[in-house]
């Protein structure tokens, strides 16, 4: 399970303040945490902490390069914010992320390609979040075909199928995993999929149990990366587990300690 | 229609390990020994690095040569009566290492002291320049008592030690980090215990880029396919990035062969095979080819033969062997 470690996020009040008084030290250490929890890349978000979008995410991304060299997932929903951005990111980096509207895969997969980074491509165009599995395949369908047309490698390109909170849209978790099923035989080989789990289970109770059970049940449809919280110990034992059981892996006694010393 | 491109691309290489130490290295090793490195899958040289060229090692026991089958008695002739001469014949032989077995410590088969089993080990050092691979009884007991002294005997020398197990690992692995020793894996044939053992020696302080796996194999026509799957599939998880099963591996061939009643039968108890003198090199030349083709980085061999006949396959894939 390919983790990108979800934390260092201006919507979280740690983050927001650390932003805003300019304190790398808060965010060196939470990138050392993710990445010693298990984390193979970590998702950048100004959010609502600064009005300077670009120049708030370089700091962030000059932080995290002061204590790791893992890929950074840089998350912003504007164009123009991610074609200044991309280009200025040192080391491996990934497009979080383009819609699946035709002109705008002609911006973003250029921009990928251009800059050697990986793209995560949502299911979902002007019309919204698709209501059902036969939308999120053919969007699926419509990002493979922009990344070939544009030359970037199918594996790195993550496609994303949408997860919404379970308490406000209650088929969706489930159009998911159809969705997932029928999109991993659109390609061989496939792209990655991936999901922002956390988003699954906002203002739920019990939310970590929530995040673990569709890990896992999201998995065996084909899901194999994940946008989450890396310091959630029992969820990333769960990715660990999840691992094994999809024969990732290879097993031994020890099989979470020696995933947790990759 | 195109023919599809079948090539693998792997993300990972098998550890390199160097055994022996020089005079410059704080050894008095004449020539060292380095394996690993494979980028892909044995002998499938398009997809990836094939790594270092395998090593021959011969194997060489303290005592009991005179019970191995008679066409090795024939070659070895009287060397066999000291490990130190057996040791120079298996050089002049081609051996890149010698593998000296301490059998003879075994409770019930000679109970040699520890004392006797350093001298061994001194012995053999002086006779030949080429590294070293020291292997126990098995007996966990004895092993304990009798390889930590014959570690700090070869002090500096970087030898490989072995073995470790699953149930017996602590005190070969402090000996061997006292002493800087490479150490040597054993599992049965298992893919997970192959993997539980170093992760075992890796919670004690012991480095992984200095273990070699000794994953037990079988010879031709005694389960070699299945040998080469469970091989096959543990450097498959090393290609992919399994940190723990990225160390080389070694095969104790010339035992498994010559266990091999189309190998060790005289020409009075199996006529009708062929003679003995060919048979049994062909069987262990076999072996090896075949262990080869499933990852195997250490070869420990018996008859010159089949060292020769192993050399002539491996030239094919690594060009003529250097020094």
């Amino acid at each position: 399970m390919y983790v990108i470690g979800e934390l260092i996020n201006g919507m979280f009040s740690n983050v927001k303040k650390a932003i805003q008084e300019k304190d790398g030290q808060v965010i060196q250490d939470l990138a050392k945490a993710q990445a010693d929890a298990g984390a193979y890349a970590l998702d950048v978000n100004v959010g609502p902490a600064s009005r300077d979008a670009v120049g708030a995410m370089l700091w962030l991304v000059e932080n995290i390069r002061k204590v790791s060299d893992i890929p950074v997932a840089i998350d912003n929903a504007k164009w123009e914010v991610m074609q200044e951005i991309i280009p200025q990111v040192p080391g491996e980096k990934i497009i979080n992320s383009s819609k699946a509207d035709e002109d705008l895969l002609d911006k973003y997969v250029p921009l990928a390609v251009a800059n050697n980074a990986s793209l995560i491509g949502l299911t979902l165009d002007q019309a919204g979040v698709p209501n059902d599995v036969d939308k999120r395949v053919e969007l699926a369908a419509a990002i493979l075909t922009k990344c070939a047309e544009h030359g970037l490698d199918v594996g790195k390109l993550f496609i994303d199928p949408i997860i919404l909170p379970v308490n406000v849209a209650p088929q969706q978790a489930d159009n998911v995993l159809r969705s997932l099923e029928q999109m991993k035989m659109l390609s061989d080989p496939a792209p990655h999929f991936l999901l922002g789990l956390s988003n699954l289970s906002q203002n739920c109770a019990n939310r970590s149990l929530i995040n673990r059970v569709y890990l896992a049940m999201a998995r065996g449809s084909g899901l194999d990366a994940a946008i989450l919280d890396p310091l959630d110990s029992e969820l990333m034992d769960v990715a660990i587990t999840t691992d094994l059981l999809c024969g990732a892996t290879i097993y031994c006694d020890s099989f979470l300690e020696a995933a947790r010393s990759k | 229609m195109a023919v599809p491109d079948v090539k693998e691309k792997w993300s990972a290489i098998v550890n390199t390990v160097t055994i022996g130490a020089t005079s410059e290295q704080g050894g008095t090793r004449s020539s060292t020994v380095t394996v690993g490195g494979a980028g892909g899958l044995g002998a499938l040289s398009f997809e990836g690095p094939l790594g270092n060229r395998p090593a021959i090692a011969v194997e060489v026991w303290d005592i009991g040569g005179d019970t191995l089958p008679l066409a090795l008695q024939e070659v070895y002739g009287d060397s066999l009566n000291s490990a130190a001469d057996w040791a120079k014949k298996a050089v002049e032989f081609g051996a890149e290492m010698i593998c000296l077995k301490l059998q003879g410590t075994h409770p019930d088969g000679g109970d040699r002291s520890a004392q006797q089993a350093c001298d061994d080990v001194k012995a053999v050092l002086e006779a030949v320049g080429v590294p070293l691979i020291v292997w126990g009884c098995g007996v966990n007991d004895k092993d304990n008592e009798v390889l930590p002294r014959c570690c700090h005997t070869a002090s500096g020398e970087n030898c490989i030690f072995g073995t470790i197990t699953e149930k017996n690992y602590r005190t070969l692995v402090a000996a061997c980090l006292a002493d800087k020793h490479k150490i040597l894996a054993e599992s049965p044939l298992d893919i997970n215990i192959a993997k539980q053992v170093n992760i075992l020696a890796s919670d004690v302080g012991f480095a992984l880029e200095n273990i070699v796996i000794f994953p037990t194999t079988a010879s031709l026509g005694y389960g070699l396919e299945y040998v080469y799957s469970i091989m096959e599939r543990s450097r498959l998880a090393a290609l992919t990035g399994d940190k723990l099963l990225q160390q080389p591996v070694l095969c104790n061939v010339g035992f498994e062969a010559w266990r091999a009643k189309e190998a060790r039968g005289s020409d009075e108890e199996v006529p009708g095979f062929g003679p003995a003198q060919k048979r049994g090199p062909l069987w262990e030349a076999t072996t090896a080819t075949n262990l080869f083709q499933s990852g195997a980085d250490i070869f420990v061999m018996r008859h010159p033969e089949a060292i020769r006949m192993l050399n002539e396959s491996l030239d094919e894939y690594y060009g003529p062997r250097q020094g």
